[in-house]
């Protein structure tokens, strides 16, 4: 295991770099890395759990050589356990000396020195700082969405991307619909007029709700009493900063179709939320159901659910209203005078394909700039649905993205302060609609 | 339950400890030898499997005490000639020695054959109506240990299961212990009123062997007033190898199914609906009569596929077969254990069974998996065979019936119910849509079970709305290495992929419902799962696939049924 040594801010050049005069000029302009088809790009994993480590594999699974040479996260735990699930897939393209591997909260550093492409699938909340070091030291980026969950981070993120623009760094973000076959079809469909002008939009994501890690199991896993910010990094999916909460870190994905459907982002928002079954010890400051409304640019608007209650009605979809029929988005059909439905071939794995697409774009030079075109702009979609709900107020995307409320701590460390901390009962402070200022 | 109470105060009331029940004072039958007998000659001696054990029953007196052949197994008054006890101190190497070492039982111990020596010395008094059943020899690591280490609220049979170990003389091994920081004070003193669960319990479990007497009458009072256990404490993690502690609750399981069956043979099956326990969620079985089918499909039958050749000769046994291919109503009850039926704040009653609770549940998924086609009253899809097995062994063990997946052969001979045509109801496609839903009346979409006519058996959906898992491993070439008539073949799993679904879904073409066709998985199915490793529950692409239960007639032996339900290969 690596101590941290301190990280170059210039890049160091590497064997694969193309060595005529050209290209080390232009490189020098734009400090990119290309690698031609042949060149092994070795990457580097930011977030070793179940998703990271799928993304790795992903990315370990596109064609030319791909070798996985570090990998860094805040629990030792999570590090071995995603070395051992990638070692055991792709013996021959993981390659992480136990020197290259980095734990902590600036592990991801010392990790992304070593590479040429970076995934970074920490909770969300470390993502805007992640992503501007990555781009700082020059490399391509993998980003899981969201990526950030909030106004100050969105803002760093859209700084961020501009200056990967500038250096021809290739970022993609993991919103695996905008890869996935069915959906490119039928929102081409849309864009070339099949329902007309779309007037109404409804989008959902009810389900179940997600995984719970409690104080009790980390107590257990550790041998004492866990610091509030272990706790709350275990647990991340129950705390804003780190989370969002789910409208954001799940809810996404509908949101953001929805924007692709419209080609914009919305203008306002109204919303209502709060947290009906979610008060459990280990639940900590989130909602469980949150429901906002969306002005578009041209007016129409998005009612949108999204909803972590058991034993009601499900939904994950996309819906729209054209003045000349309407189209199940999520389902690929289309009612109306260009009745439509996808027949067959569903297409390979999106989240395959958006790896393959990346480094495709990355061996090719090609422009794939994700993050700047939509992810950003969705994610800060999902982050003003939160505000809205939170606040219980007419929210402009304008406050939201100038929103002051930074929600990331002021200091990092397993005995640093966290940005919201629990009463002697073990509760947090729940936003209250009407009271709270979420933005 | 009353029974187990009197058994548990009447033990400590008297200062009893079960294994050091021999002693001067006259040996008394429901206290002293009842329990022997439960405990270690009952699991054989029972009504169910007497006939291959001596055809000797201890459950009533009447049983006890029929002449065999020409000993008695019980002499009042003669100890060295009666069986029941003579047996049980033959050196271990004989090979009448009872209970049987060959079966890895343990012998008594010298105080309960003593006991036993006295009892029937002094006249072998059985009281009248005083009938014995099986009870469970409670284990602290397979029994205990699991109900500690989980806390929360304890269901009914989790605190009978506590009681019967405070009864059993609470054998605490040495080497447990959850470690606390409420150990080092220390269990005080017996409370006299109530118990509270912070300051006289939680402290005992903490601190673990070996119990105090103190203890354990505190843990009895506490067991006594409902067991209360904060939901939120829990104690230390899991301990002992996974695949131990899972034969363990198959054991387990086992034996409880072994109690509770009652049909014999084919004649005494019939239709019957059951309510899940604690819910108000039904299903109805339907009785399957046994019998000789030709599996497969005939050369000459239209868009037949090669696979389904050559036709063979299957012999099945009788089963049951669920009516309808299982829906979210039942199977969410098994994805959301706690949040389904929340346990009443006084811990008084909860519809878990311990035995079900310890039945490991799927993970919960990132995704919503009716994938927006309806919950109410539809099919459960996109599971995978391994989930479909373990939801099997978790309702056996909440109701006591024996449930598993059919092996593929079951599947068709329950499907072709008789028949001989492409489906059941003859060669003609167009008739398909009276009986199921497929790729031209489905609207793209699975739809609510039970809507269509059924088969001439009673099952609906058995062709079409989903795929239904089967146990079987998928190989095109199996049918050509069976010879003769085959009785209940089933092509074990090596590999994670194919297994064998049948009957054809909503998305399909009409040839793909026909009886005989077959399917192979795939790891494709598994495709929009992101994560590494991907889920052994889920397979987030299979959004046409389901399954149904079978309850065969015979109740196979628990390694059997630990065979049906972990095959072992679910992995990536």
């Amino acid at each position: 295991m690596n101590t941290q040594q301190p990280v170059p801010s210039e890049l160091t050049r590497r064997s694969f770099l193309k060595t005529t005069s050209t290209l080390a000029a232009a490189a020098s302009l734009a400090p990119g890395v290309f690698a031609s088809v042949n060149d092994t790009l070795k990457i580097a994993l930011i977030g070793c759990g179940g998703r990271g480590s799928g993304a790795a594999s992903q990315a370990l699974s596109t064609a030319g050589p791909v070798k996985l040479v570090a990998m860094a996260d805040a629990f030792k735990d999570r590090l071995d356990g995603g070395y051992n699930n990638l070692k055991a897939k792709h013996a021959d393209r993981v390659d992480v000396p136990e020197e290259n591997k980095f734990v902590g909260f600036d592990a991801y550093q010392h990790a992304i020195a070593l590479a040429d492409v970076v995934i970074l699938a920490t909770p969300p909340g470390f993502r805007p700082s992640h992503f501007e070091e990555a781009v700082r030291q020059g490399k391509h980026i993998f980003m899981e969405k969201p990526v950030a969950v909030d106004g100050p981070g969105v803002r760093k993120v859209l700084a961020a991307a501009e200056e990967a623009k500038k250096k021809n760094l290739k970022v993609g973000v993991g919103l695996q619909r905008r890869h996935q076959k069915p959906y490119l079809e039928t929102i081409q469909r849309l864009h070339d007029g099949a329902i007309g002008d779309i007037v109404a939009m409804r989008c959902y994501w009810n389900g179940s709700g997600v995984w719970v890690r409690s104080r009790k199991e980390l107590e257990q896993k550790l041998g004492r009493a866990p610091t509030e910010m272990e706790y709350q990094m275990f647990n991340w999916y129950y705390f804003v900063w780190l989370c969002g909460d789910h409208i954001v870190e799940q809810h996404i994905h509908n949101l953001d179709v929805i924007n692709w459907v419209k080609q914009a982002h919305p203008v306002k928002a109204w919303g209502m939320g709060g947290r009906e079954v979610r008060r459990g010890i280990d639940n900590g400051e989130i909602f469980d159901h949150h429901y906002v409304e969306f002005e578009y640019p041209d007016g129409s608007r998005l009612s949108s659910q999204c909803r972590h209650i058991e034993g009601c009605w499900d939904s994950v979809s996309e819906h729209v209203q054209g003045v000349k029929g309407r189209c199940d988005v999520s389902n690929y059909r289309i009612e109306g005078e260009n009745k439509w439905g996808l027949k067959g071939d569903h297409g390979k794995d999106p989240y395959q394909q958006e790896h393959d697409d990346l480094f495709a774009a990355i061996r090719n030079d090609t422009p794939y700039a994700e993050t700047a075109d939509y992810g950003a702009y969705s994610t800060m979609t999902a982050v003003l649905g939160r505000m809205a709900t939170y606040g219980g107020k007419e929210v402009s995307w304008d406050e939201a993205l100038n929103s002051p409320l930074d929600t990331f701590p002021k200091v990092l460390g397993w005995d640093a302060q966290t940005p919201t901390a629990p009463d002697a009962n073990g509760r947090y402070p729940i936003a209250v609609p009407g009271k709270t200022k979420s933005f | 339950m009353s029974l187990l109470k009197c058994c548990l105060l009447g033990a400590f009331a008297s200062g009893f400890v079960f294994a050091g029940g021999a002693a001067a004072k006259p040996v008394d039958f429901v206290t002293d030898v009842k329990p022997i007998f439960e405990l270690n000659c009952l699991t054989c001696h029972n009504p169910q499997h007497a006939q291959d054990n001596g055809k000797y029953r201890l459950d009533t007196k009447e049983e006890a005490f029929k002449p065999h052949k020409k000993d008695q197994r019980i002499v009042p008054g003669h100890p060295e000639e009666s069986e029941v006890y003579a047996l049980t101190v033959l050196p271990l190497t004989d090979e009448n020695h009872m209970p049987p070492a060959k079966l890895k039982k343990a012998p008594l111990t010298k105080e309960q054959s003593e006991t036993l020596r006295q009892w029937i010395a002094e006249g072998a008094a059985w009281p009248e109506g005083v009938t014995l059943k099986v009870v469970m020899k409670v284990d602290f690591a397979r029994d205990v240990e699991p109900l500690l280490e989980r806390g929360g609220p304890l269901s009914d049979p989790a605190r009978e299961t506590l009681r019967l170990w405070l009864a059993q003389g609470a054998n605490w091994p040495a080497e447990v212990s959850f470690p606390s920081a409420k150990a080092a004070a220390g269990a005080p003193s017996v409370p006299a009123g109530p118990v509270d669960f912070a300051r006289d319990v939680e402290p005992i479990f903490a601190r673990g062997a070996p119990l105090s007497e103190q203890a354990r009458a505190t843990l009895s009072h506490w067991v006594e007033q409902g067991a209360v256990w904060p939901a939120e404490v829990k104690l230390g993690p899991a301990k002992g190898g996974a695949q131990a502690r899972e034969m363990d609750l198959v054991e387990q399981i086992h034996r409880d199914i072994v109690a509770a069956s009652k049909e014999r043979a084919e004649a005494d099956m019939k239709p019957y609906t059951n309510t899940i326990p604690g819910t108000e969620v039904t299903y109805a079985m339907l009785p399957i009569p046994g019998g000789e089918f030709l599996m497969g499909s005939p050369a000459a039958e239209a868009k037949r596929n090669e696979d389904e050749g050559p036709q063979h000769r299957v012999k099945i046994e009788p089963f049951w077969m669920e009516q309808c291919v299982v829906t979210w109503n039942e199977y969410e009850l098994f994805m959301y254990p706690e949040d389904k039926a929340p346990a009443p704040a006084d811990g008084t009653t909860n519809y878990t069974s311990a035995t079900a609770d310890a039945v490991t549940r799927p993970t919960k998924p990132y995704v919503e998996m009716s994938f927006g086609m309806g919950k109410d009253g539809y099919p459960a899809i996109s599971m995978t065979q391994h989930a479909a097995s373990i939801y099997c062994q978790w309702l056996s063990a909440k109701t006591g019936h024996f449930y598993r997946l059919p092996t593929e052969a079951e599947w068709e001979y329950a499907c072709r119910a008789g028949a001989t045509t492409a489906y059941f109801f003859g060669d003609d496609p167009a008739q398909l849509g009276q009986y199921a839903w497929f790729g031209d009346n489905s609207d793209y979409k699975y739809q609510k079970v039970g809507r269509k006519k059924p088969n001439p058996w009673g099952l609906y959906d058995i062709l079409g709305n989903v795929d239904e898992w089967t146990l079987d491993q998928y190989d095109p070439n199996y049918y050509k290495q069976l010879t003769g008539t085959v009785t209940e073949p089933w092509n074990k799993s090596t590999k994670p992929y194919p297994q064998v679904v049948r009957g054809g879904s909503w998305q399909d073409d009409p040839d793909k419902l026909r009886a005989a066709c077959r399917r192979g998985s795939s790891s494709d199915w598994k495709m929009q799962d992101p994560q590494l490793p991907k889920s052994i529950w889920f397979m987030t692409d299979a959004q046409f696939l389901g399954f149904r239960i079978i309850r065969p007639l015979k109740v196979p032996a628990a390694e059997e049924m630990f065979k049906y339900w972990h095959s072992g290969v679910e992995k990536e």
